[in-house]
C-alpha cells in the first residue's frame, strides 16, 4: 500500500515538471498548423531568425482543429491556423473567427487566392492529378477530363481517398465548375468505378502495385516519392488534365489569424514573412514540393511549373464544403 | 468519477436532441449507416468468438497438457498485447495489401487481442479444484462431457470478461482498421469529423455506437448471472495430472508456432525490415527520446489515476450489488465506446467554459485518457474485489482487525494483482492513444503516437519505425505484468 501510494505521488509530481518542460520565456505565437508538419518545420526557422519570435505548433489535420477552433470560440489559444486546403479556412471564417489579413500580405499573392473578404491568405497550392500505372495505361487513353472517371469504361479501374480534406477539396471544384446535377452523376459513378483508399500516399502506392490503373492525387505525393526513392511511384506516371478541366483543380492551402489571438501583431507578421520572399523560398527550396504562391519565386524543377497547370477559374471562397459533404454522404462515401 | 465519464455521452446526447428528430431520422435512415453496423457487428462478432476459441485452445495446451516449453508459451502468448493493434496491421499492410477488408480485419484484431480472452482462462484453469472434474469422471462423463459440464461453466466469468474487453476494444479500434481500410461506426465518425464541421452526423454515428455498447454490456451481464464464485478456503486442491497430448504433441506445437508468428513475427519482423531498408530511417535521439518519456509517463500517470477512480466504483458493484450500482458501473463503460475525438471534443467544449486553466494541459488530458479507459480499470478491479469476499472482512473484524488494517492486510492483497492488471491495460491503451492526445496535450508535445502516425500516414514507414519499435518496448513491463498478475485479474 505505501510502495503504491509512494509511485503515485511521485507520478503525479512528474506533471508538472512535464508541463515546465515546455514553458521559456521568448516571445512565440501558437500556430494549429493542418500542413504537413515536415513543410512548417522548413519555413518557421527564418521567421524566428528574422524576428526573434518562437512558434509553437499544434499539427493535426484540416477540420480536426478547425471543428476544434469552432468549439474553442473566443477563448481559442491559437494565433494563426494554417490548413493544407481551403475549406476548412472557410469553416473557420464562417464562424467569424478570423481577424482580416493586413492588405500588404494579402498583395504579395494573387488575388485569386485568396477570398474575397480578405480573411485568410492562401500561401502555398498544390495541383490535383491523375497519377497512372505506366503498364496498364496507354498514353492515348488517358481521359480528357476528371469527370469522365465516372464512365463505365474506368469500372474497377480508378482510386481515391473520399475521406480526407485533399478529396473534398477536389469534389468542391468539381461542384463549383460544373454544377449539382453533373457532380452527383460524376459521385455516384466514381461510387460504382472506384476503390477507396485512405489517403493520397496510399492510393499512389495502390497504382503503383497495378492494384488499380488509375488514382486521384495532389501532384506532390508523386514528386516527393521519385525524389525519395521512387518506390511507390516507378511504375506510374502523371496526367495533368489542363484545359480549365475541374480535374485541374489548383487548391489554396490558407493562413488567417485567428480574431481571439492576444498577439495579432505577431500573428501578423507571421503571415507576412509565409508569403514574402524569404518564406516562400524556404518552401521553394524544401522537400514538400508544393507551390509557392508569390510570382516572385518559382517551384523546383522537374515539378511541372505552375504557369503551365491551367486551372480553372475558381473563386476560393466559394468551394463549399457542407454541400459537397451532403453530397457525398448521399453517395454513401462518408 | 462515474459523472465525469457521462460528459461525453451528454454531448452526443445534447447534439442529438439540438438537430431535431427529423434530421436525426435522415442522417440515421442512409445506406452508409446500414453498412457500418453490419462491418461493426461482425466484426466484433467474429473478433469475440475467434478470440474465445483461441484463447481457450491456447489456455488448455498451456495449463492442462504435456505440451513441451509450457512457460515459454506461456509468456510468447501474452506478448502480443505488447504490439499495439495499429503497429500489428501496420506490419501486415505494408508487406501485403491484401488483409485489407474484412478477412484481414479479423485475422489482425484476434491477433491483436486475443490474449485477453487467453491470459484470464489460463489463470482460471489453474485455479481450478481438480477435485470437481474427479467427481464428474465418477459420474460416468467421459472427458469431452466433463470438459463442457464442469470446466467450462467455472471459466465463464474469465471467458466473458475477456471477451467483453475484447469487445470493448473493437468497438473503440481506429487506427488498426483505418489502416485496412474496413469503416466502422468508430473510423466513419473520425471520417466526418475530418470532413466539416459535421457535429450532426458525426453525434448521430457516435449514438449508434453507444447502443451498440449498451447492447455488449446487457448481453455480458445477462451471460454472467448473478453467481457469486469467490471461494473461502480453498483447501489443498491436488495439482492436475496433465493430459498426455501423444501424437496431437507435434501438431499442437506446430499451431502454437503457427499463431506466435503470425501474431509476433510478422510485426516485428517488418518493423526489423523497415528499420534496416527504409529510405526514411532516421534515428533522431532527441525526438525519440522525448517522445518516448512523455508517452511512459503519462501512461504510468494515467494507469494509477485510473484505477484509483475504478476502485469506489467496482467497490459499488460488487459489495453493494444492485441494480443502481450496476447502473452506475456500466454507465462507465459508455465512454470507452466513444472514439477519442468525440471524448475530445466534447471535453474541450466543457472544459474551456469552466476549466480554462486546465485547457491543454497534462492534466486534463490525463482526466480525458481516464473517461476513455476507466473500463479497462474496472474490469479488472471488479474481479479482484471478487477474490475477496465480504466473509474475509467479517473474519478479519472477528479477529480484532481495525477497519483499516482489515483493508491494508486482507482486502488489498487479495487484490494488488487486479489492480496491477488494470493499469497495465490502461497504460497499454494510453500509450497507443492519438486523437485526445492530439487535440488536448499541451502544446508542443509529442508521445510515440502521434509521431508514428504522422509518420506512417505520409508512407515513410521507415522514419515511423523506430517509434513503433519504441511503443512495443516500453510496453513490454505492463505485459509482463499481466502475464505474472493474472491470478487476480479479470477472472473471479
Amino acid at each position: 500500500m505505501k510502495r503504491i501510494l509512494a509511485a503515485t505521488v511521485a507520478v503525479v509530481a512528474m506533471v508538472p515538471l512535464l508541463a515546465a518542460c515546455s514553458s521559456n520565456d521568448k516571445p512565440f505565437i501558437t500556430v494549429y498548423n493542418a500542413q504537413h508538419k515536415e513543410l512548417l518545420e522548413e519555413m518557421v526557422p527564418g521567421f524566428t531568425k528574422e524576428t526573434g519570435i518562437d512558434v509553437k505548433l499544434r499539427n493535426g489535420d484540416d477540420f480536426e482543429l478547425a471543428n476544434q477552433l469552432v468549439q474553442e470560440g473566443a477563448a481559442s489559444p491559437a494565433d494563426v491556423f494554417l490548413t493544407e486546403n481551403s475549406p476548412a479556412m472557410s469553416l473557420v471564417d464562417s464562424k467569424g473567427l478570423f481577424a482580416p489579413v493586413a492588405k500588404s500580405t494579402l498583395a504579395q499573392v494573387p488575388a485569386q487566392y485568396s477570398p474575397s473578404t480578405g480573411d485568410w491568405v492562401g500561401f502555398a497550392a498544390r495541383s490535383t492529378v491523375l497519377a497512372y500505372n505506366t503498364a496498364a495505361v496507354k498514353d492515348a487513353e488517358l481521359p480528357a477530363s476528371i469527370l469522365d472517371l465516372a464512365k463505365p469504361e474506368w469500372k474497377g479501374k480508378v482510386a481515391f481517398s473520399p475521406t480526407g480534406a485533399d478529396f473534398q477539396a477536389i469534389a468542391s471544384a468539381v461542384l463549383e465548375a460544373s454544377g449539382e446535377d453533373a457532380t452527383k452523376t460524376w459521385l455516384k459513378g466514381l461510387k460504382a468505378n472506384g476503390t477507396v483508399y485512405d489517403g493520397n500516399s496510399t492510393v499512389m502506392k495502390a497504382v503503383n502495385s497495378g492494384d488499380v490503373e488509375v488514382g486521384v492525387i495532389y501532384h506532390y505525393y508523386w514528386y516527393g516519392d521519385q525524389a525519395e526513392s521512387g518506390v511507390n511511384s516507378d511504375n506510374t506516371k502523371l496526367h495533368f488534365f489542363g484545359n480549365k478541366d475541374p480535374g485541374a483543380f489548383v487548391s489554396v492551402s490558407g493562413a488567417g489569424v485567428l480574431k481571439s489571438s492576444d498577439k495579432k501583431s505577431d500573428a501578423q507578421k507571421f503571415l507576412r514573412y509565409l508569403n514574402g520572399k524569404t518564406g516562400q523560398q524556404a518552401l521553394a527550396d524544401g522537400k514538400s514540393l508544393e507551390y509557392p504562391l508569390n510570382p516572385a519565386v518559382a517551384v523546383k524543377s522537374p515539378v511541372k511549373p505552375f504557369s503551365e497547370l491551367d486551372p480553372p477559374v475558381i473563386d476560393v471562397a466559394n468551394l463549399n464544403g457542407p454541400k459537397v459533404i451532403t453530397m457525398m454522404q448521399e453517395a454513401g462515401f462518408l | 468519477m462515474a459523472a465525469l465519464t457521462l460528459i461525453p455521452i451528454g454531448f452526443v446526447v445534447v447534439y442529438t436532441v439540438v438537430i431535431g428528430p427529423s434530421q436525426a431520422w435522415d442522417l440515421l435512415a442512409r445506406p452508409r449507416i446500414g453498412e457500418l453496423l453490419w462491418n461493426t457487428t461482425r466484426l466484433v462478432a467474429v473478433g469475440c468468438l475467434l478470440s474465445i476459441g483461441l484463447g481457450l485452445a491456447c489456455a488448455w495446451l498451456v495449463e492442462r497438457t504435456n505440451v513441451p516449453f509450457r512457460r515459454l508459451w506461456h509468456v510468447l502468448l501474452a506478448a502480443p498485447l505488447a504490439v499495439p493493434a495499429f503497429v500489428n496491421s501496420y506490419g501486415w499492410v505494408s508487406l501485403t495489401q491484401r488483409v485489407e477488408g474484412f478477412g484481414g480485419a479479423v485475422l489482425i484484431v484476434t491477433l491483436s487481442y486475443f490474449p485477453l480472452v487467453y491470459l484470464p482462462v489460463a489463470a482460471a484453469l489453474r485455479g481450478l479444484d481438480p477435485a470437481l472434474e474427479e467427481a464428474a469422471y465418477s459420474l460416468n462423463n467421459n472427458a469431452w462431457q466433463t470438459f463442457w459440464r464442469v470446466v467450462v461453466p467455472q471459466l465463464r466469468p474469465a471467458i466473458l470478461g475477456g471477451a467483453l474487453l475484447v469487445g470493448l476494444h473493437l468497438l473503440a479500434e481506429f487506427g488498426a482498421l483505418q489502416m485496412l481500410r474496413f469503416p466502422t461506426f468508430t473510423t466513419a465518425i473520425y471520417d466526418q469529423y475530418r470532413s466539416s464541421f459535421n457535429g450532426a452526423a458525426a453525434n448521430m454515428i457516435a449514438s449508434v455506437l453507444v447502443l451498440c455498447c449498451l447492447f455488449l454490456l446487457l448481453a455480458e451481464l445477462k451471460l454472467r448471472g448473478n453467481r457469486r464464485l469467490s471461494r473461502v478456503g480453498r483447501g489443498a486442491s491436488r495439482p492436475t495430472s496433465p493430459y498426455r497430448l501423444g501424437r496431437f504433441c507435434a501438431p499442437s506445437l506446430l499451431a502454437l508456432a503457427v499463431l506466435v508468428v503470425l501474431a509476433l513475427g510478422v510485426p516485428l519482423g517488418s518493423l526489423v525490415h523497415w528499420l534496416v531498408v527504409g529510405s526514411s530511417t532516421a534515428f533522431p535521439l532527441g525526438r525519440l527520446g522525448t517522445a518516448a518519456s512523455t508517452s511512459l509517463l503519462l501512461g504510468a500517470t494515467a494507469a494509477v489515476l485510473t484505477t484509483v477512480f475504478a476502485l469506489p466504483i467496482a467497490w459499488l458493484a460488487i459489495r453493494y450489488r444492485g441494480v443502481a450500482s450496476n447502473v452506475v458501473e456500466r454507465s462507465t463503460y459508455l465512454g470507452n465506446a466513444l472514439p477519442g475525438i468525440v471524448v475530445a471534443l466534447a471535453l474541450v467544449t466543457v472544459s474551456i467554459q469552466v476549466a480554462r486553466p486546465f485547457y491543454q494541459t497534462y492534466v486534463l488530458l490525463l482526466l480525458a485518457y481516464s473517461i476513455m479507459f476507466l473500463p479497462r480499470a474496472v474490469v479488472n478491479v471488479r474481479a479482484a474485489l471478487e477474490q475477496a469476499p465480504p466473509l474475509l472482512d467479517d473474519v478479519a473484524h472477528s479477529l480484532g482487525a481495525s477497519s483499516l488494517s482489515t483493508v491494508r492486510r486482507v482486502t488489498l492483497p487479495l487484490m494488488i494483482p487486479g489492480l496491477g492488471a488494470g493499469g497495465a491495460l490502461v497504460f497499454l491503451a494510453v500509450a497507443t492513444e492519438l486523437t485526445a492526445t492530439l487535440l488536448l496535450a499541451p502544446i508542443g508535445s509529442t508521445t510515440l503516437a502521434t509521431e508514428f502516425w504522422s509518420n506512417s500516414s505520409s508512407l515513410a514507414y521507415g522514419a515511423a519505425a523506430p517509434y513503433a519499435l519504441l511503443m512495443v518496448l516500453i510496453s513490454i513491463p505492463a505485459t509482463y505484468l499481466l502475464s505474472k498478475n493474472v491470478k487476480g485479474s479479470v477472472l473471479s
